[in-house]
Order: structure tokens, then sequence, then C-alpha cells
């Protein structure tokens, strides 16, 4: 009986899975080198169909969003106190990606509905969560704005609404431009296919993001080998001072 | 060019970078101030993390400190016996000033206490050496530069005495232990080399010859910055070596045209140059903590960076 019903559920489920996402990424291995001045990521797909699209269907729309890893942190506020302008108020923020982009296909809200932006946390809003302030009287939204605002000044978030190609209803393309200010971790790129504001399928894959060389051998060496990094710094610094010292003494004789 | 630095995890433009260590190498081979009073909060400007800028700081000014030195032991003008009596003094004094920046980091509030630290130090310096310098300059066109006799506090007479023949003076060892471990204090808290303090208290608290000065304030704050550094490497890791060893390109071919500047001027335009230039960040430090901010919001991560 049970095994009937789970087919039951199966059959029921297929017309929403009628159309699915196949997508690919230009890379999933992002190097950071010392020369490293950004990179653009070209994020391309299919919908895959088996059965014509009903007619009067609302039309397709895609989303894309790519964050990276989340840290928690504290955003403060200043005031002014006895003349002076002081860190007064903070507010946590319990997660909150240190890189953020969204690409749509159209103005947001036609791509993805309130409700289903609640669900897969796709906004930049959504994708940020705060918890308890510091003081009683901190309005915790104001605080999250200001990080949403810092943020996109920087280019860390981006909102980039219409800038997803669609063609026939099937291929869809668009680039993702991660700045040169870049941290390192597991980049998630997810990718949504909607109709009428609903989620109708998703992807999701994951970009790695790497120091490599000279810039992974110092992280590396600066957090295990404390120690003989900073020794190594400060004979580094030594031998710098006194050669460029020896350099002008031999230019001017 | 941009230049991605390891540690601090930004991009930044190399010769915007060597730019900056020119400058301070600059000053602190004419001054013997080892710039990190300027150095800070240029690269915090940068857009460095506070936290890197600090420690990558010292660490840059350990080189130009030392190419800074090497020009002015062999022009003779280091007190080296002075150099050790200050340094003693220094590390117990900066031992204790991380104390103190401990106890300050707990209680919160550490930036504006640093910047307070900043003002307060820099207006009383900047302003006392800035009218001192122009007494001076008055007094020597009137009198045709008279040497004027060395002052003798009650303070240098007390036991211990001592002979620092490269300064001339024969004092209690007391009075530079004591400034010594004050400078270690203030550097310690504020991130610096402590020249800033150290060049006006030995001139007007030890009364050391001002051309001697420079080197010696430089001697000692080759180690004060070195132990910094060392202290930034283990507890925080946030010494950038890419960035310091940009900086300090530009850094040690800066301090070696300052030396040369400097002995083509006079004492007192010397003080009077690094009195205006104390003034000028105290002023902009002050005016940042008194004007409204244009972003009153600030974003902290874990890290404290």
């Amino acid at each position: 009986m049970r095994w009937v019903v789970a087919i039951l559920l199966l059959l029921a489920a297929l017309p929403a899975r009628a159309e699915e996402v196949v997508a690919g990424l230009s890379q999933t291995r992002v190097s950071i080198t010392a020369d490293f001045d950004g990179s653009e990521i070209l994020i391309f797909g299919a919908v895959k169909r088996f059965q014509p699209i009903p007619a009067g269907a609302e039309p397709l729309h895609v989303a894309v969003a790519v964050a990276g890893p989340s840290v928690p942190l504290t955003v403060w506020r200043k005031a002014r106190r006895a003349g002076i302008w002081v860190n007064t108020d903070s507010v946590e923020i319990d997660r909150a990606p240190s890189f953020y982009a969204v690409a749509t296909s159209a103005p947001f809200r036609e791509v993805l509905s309130y409700v289903e932006d609640l669900r897969h946390k796709v906004s930049i809003r959504r994708a940020i969560r705060a918890v308890g302030g510091a003081t009683i009287t901190a309005n915790t939204a104001d605080f999250t704005d200001a990080l949403i605002r810092i943020r996109e000044e920087d280019d860390l978030y981006q909102l980039k609404e219409g800038t997803i190609d669609i063609s026939e209803e099937t291929l869809f393309r668009t680039s993702i431009a991660l700045p040169a200010n870049l941290h390192e971790g597991n980049y998630t790129a997810r990718i949504f296919l909607t109709r009428g504001g609903q989620v109708i399928d998703a992807h999701e894959t994951v970009i790695y993001v790497q120091k490599v060389g000279l810039e992974r051998f110092l992280y590396v060496l600066a957090h295990e080998q404390a120690m003989i990094y900073g020794l190594l710094s400060i004979a580094l610094a030594i031998a710098a001072g006194w050669l460029a010292s020896a350099i002008f003494r031999y230019l001017q004789s | 060019m941009q230049l991605y630095l390891p540690i601090a995890e930004v991009s930044v433009n190399v010769f915007l970078l060597l730019g900056l260590g020119g400058i301070v190498g600059i000053l602190s081979g004419m001054f013997g101030v080892g710039g990190g009073f300027l150095l800070t909060p240029l690269l915090f400007f940068v857009g460095i993390p506070p936290a890197v800028a600090v420690a990558t700081g010292a660490n840059q000014i350990v080189a130009s400190s030392f190419s800074a030195v090497l020009a002015h032991l062999k022009r003779k003008t280091v007190d080296l016996r002075m150099g050790w009596v200050l340094l003693a003094g220094g590390l117990v004094g900066s031992a204790g000033g991380v104390q103190v920046f401990a106890l300050l980091r707990r209680v919160g509030q550490v930036d504006l206490m640093v910047t307070l630290f900043y003002v307060v130090f820099l207006g009383i310096i900047g302003g006392l050496m800035f009218v001192e310098s122009l007494n001076a300059m008055r007094k020597a066109r009137r009198s045709g530069g008279a040497p004027k006799r060395k002052k003798h506090y009650w303070v240098h007479n007390l036991p211990f005495k001592m002979k620092f023949r490269t300064s001339g003076l024969y004092i209690s060892v007391i009075p530079p232990l004591l400034v010594g471990a004050a400078v270690g204090v203030l550097a310690a808290i504020m991130g610096v080399g402590g020249g800033f303090i150290m060049v006006p208290a030995m001139i007007y608290l030890l009364g050391m010859p001002t051309k001697v000065v420079v080197g010696t304030s430089l001697f000692q704050i080759i180690f004060v910055t070195g132990f910094t550094t060392l202290m930034h490497a283990t507890t925080n890791y946030s010494v950038d070596m890419l960035l310091a060893l940009v900086l300090i390109f530009g850094g040690v071919v800066g301090a070696q045209f300052g030396t040369r500047l400097a002995v083509h001027m006079k004492a007192e335009q010397l003080r009077i140059l690094l009195a205006l230039l104390v003034l000028g960040v105290c002023g902009k430090l002050g005016l940042d903590l008194i004007l409204p901010p244009a972003e009153p919001y600030s974003i902290k991560d874990a890290v404290g960076v």
C-alpha cells in the first residue's frame, strides 16, 4: 500500500519537474595569484524539457546567485557623545557572505515571488541573517541596510536585474564579475528556473577559490609557523635595509 | 599593476604602495621618526584592514630605520650607549603597554582610545616643538647664533651617573630609562615606533644635541618595531610579508634620500617641518572625531580586522 502511495506521489510530482535546468560554468576553480585582478565567470545552460511548453504558460525566467563563504560579523554605528563621534550601538550578523551576486533575466520580483524568495533565500537581504543586537534600542534593519549599502559600494554585493539572456525559452547565459578583493573559500552558484514567480527547478554547483603559488605559501606559513614567519619578516626587513644602504654607498663612490 | 596581498586579502596598486613607502622613508631619514604615525593611517585609506596595516607598518619601519641607522652610523651621529639604555627601558615599557592594550580591547572602544591618544600626543608635541623652534629661530637671528649652555635639571643629577660621550652628556641613567619606558608603553598602544615622541623627549628632557638624537632614536626604533612585528605575527597572524616588501622597497630608497636631505638643513628648520607635519596629522585625526562621519556604520568581522 505504501509503495502505491509513493508512486502516486512521484507521478504527481512529475509535471512540476517537466522542465529541468542543465547548467555549466566557464570555470569551477579560481586561482588567486599575486597579480590577481578579479575574474569573470560565465554561467550558461539550457532547459531540458519532456513535453512542449503548455499554451498560455507564464514566461520562463532564470535567476543566478553566486555566494562567497559566510562569516559572522558585527556592524557598528557611531553617534555623537561629548562632542566626538564614537561607536555606540552594534548588531551582530549571524552570517553574511563575503561576496554575493544575483543576476536575473527580468526585474527581481517578476522572476521570484516574495514567498519563493523567503524559501530559497535568493535576494541579498535574505542571504544575510541577523541575530540579536547588542543594545535593545538598536533597529536591526538599519544595520543590515548599512551592511548591504557598504558592500554594494565595494561591488561585493551585486544585484544585476535583466542581465541574463534567454533565447527561445531554452538557452540562457550570463556572466558574474568576481572583484579583485576576493576571499578564499568555496563559492556556491545557484541557478533557478522560474515561471510566474514560482521556482520550477534549481541547480547548485561549487566554485573553488584558492590562493596558489607564493600567495598560498605565505598564507600557510603565516598561520602554521607564525614564529618562523615573523622572524623571516624581520630578517627580510633588515636585509632590505642593509642592501639599500650598500647600494647607495656604492652609487656615491 | 595590481598586487593581491595574501594576508590582507585585498588587491592594491603596486605603484601606490611604492609611493607611500617612499614618502614615509624620506620622513624617516630626515627626522628620525619611524613614520608609523603617518604610514598606518595612509594604509587604512588605501583599504588595508587596520590590524594588517598596524602589524605590517611595524615591519616596514624595521627596514627603513635600519637603512637610515647605517647612514647615521657612518656619520657617527648615533649615541650607541644612550641607545641601549633607552632600549632597555623601552622593552619593559612595551611589554607593559601590550597588557594595557589587551585591557582596552576587553573594555571595547580600542579604536577610539588609539585615535584619542594620537590626537592628544601629536597635538601636545607638535605644538611645543613648533613654538620652541620659532623662538629658537628668532633668537638665533637676533644674537647671531650664540651657543647656548646646556640646561641641567635635578633629574640629571640622580644616582647611577653615566658618561654619554657622543651626546656630550654626563647624567644619571634614570631619566633615559624612564623616557624609554614611557615611549615603549605608548608605542605598544598606538602601534608605532614612537620616534615622534622619542625625538622631542631626547631634545627637551635629556638635553641631547639634535644631530645625535635622530640616529639614536632610529637605533632603538629598530628593536621596538621588530619586537612589535613578532608579537603581531604570532598572536594575530596579521603581518603581510608581500605588502611589507613593497613598502620596504619604496621606504629604504626614500630613507637614503631623507638622510642626505637632512644634512643640508638647519636643525631648527628640520624641527619646525616635523612640528608642522605632526600638527597636520593631529588636525586630520581630530577633525575625523568631531565632524559627522559620511558613513556612520562600519563592519568588523570576528577577527577584529
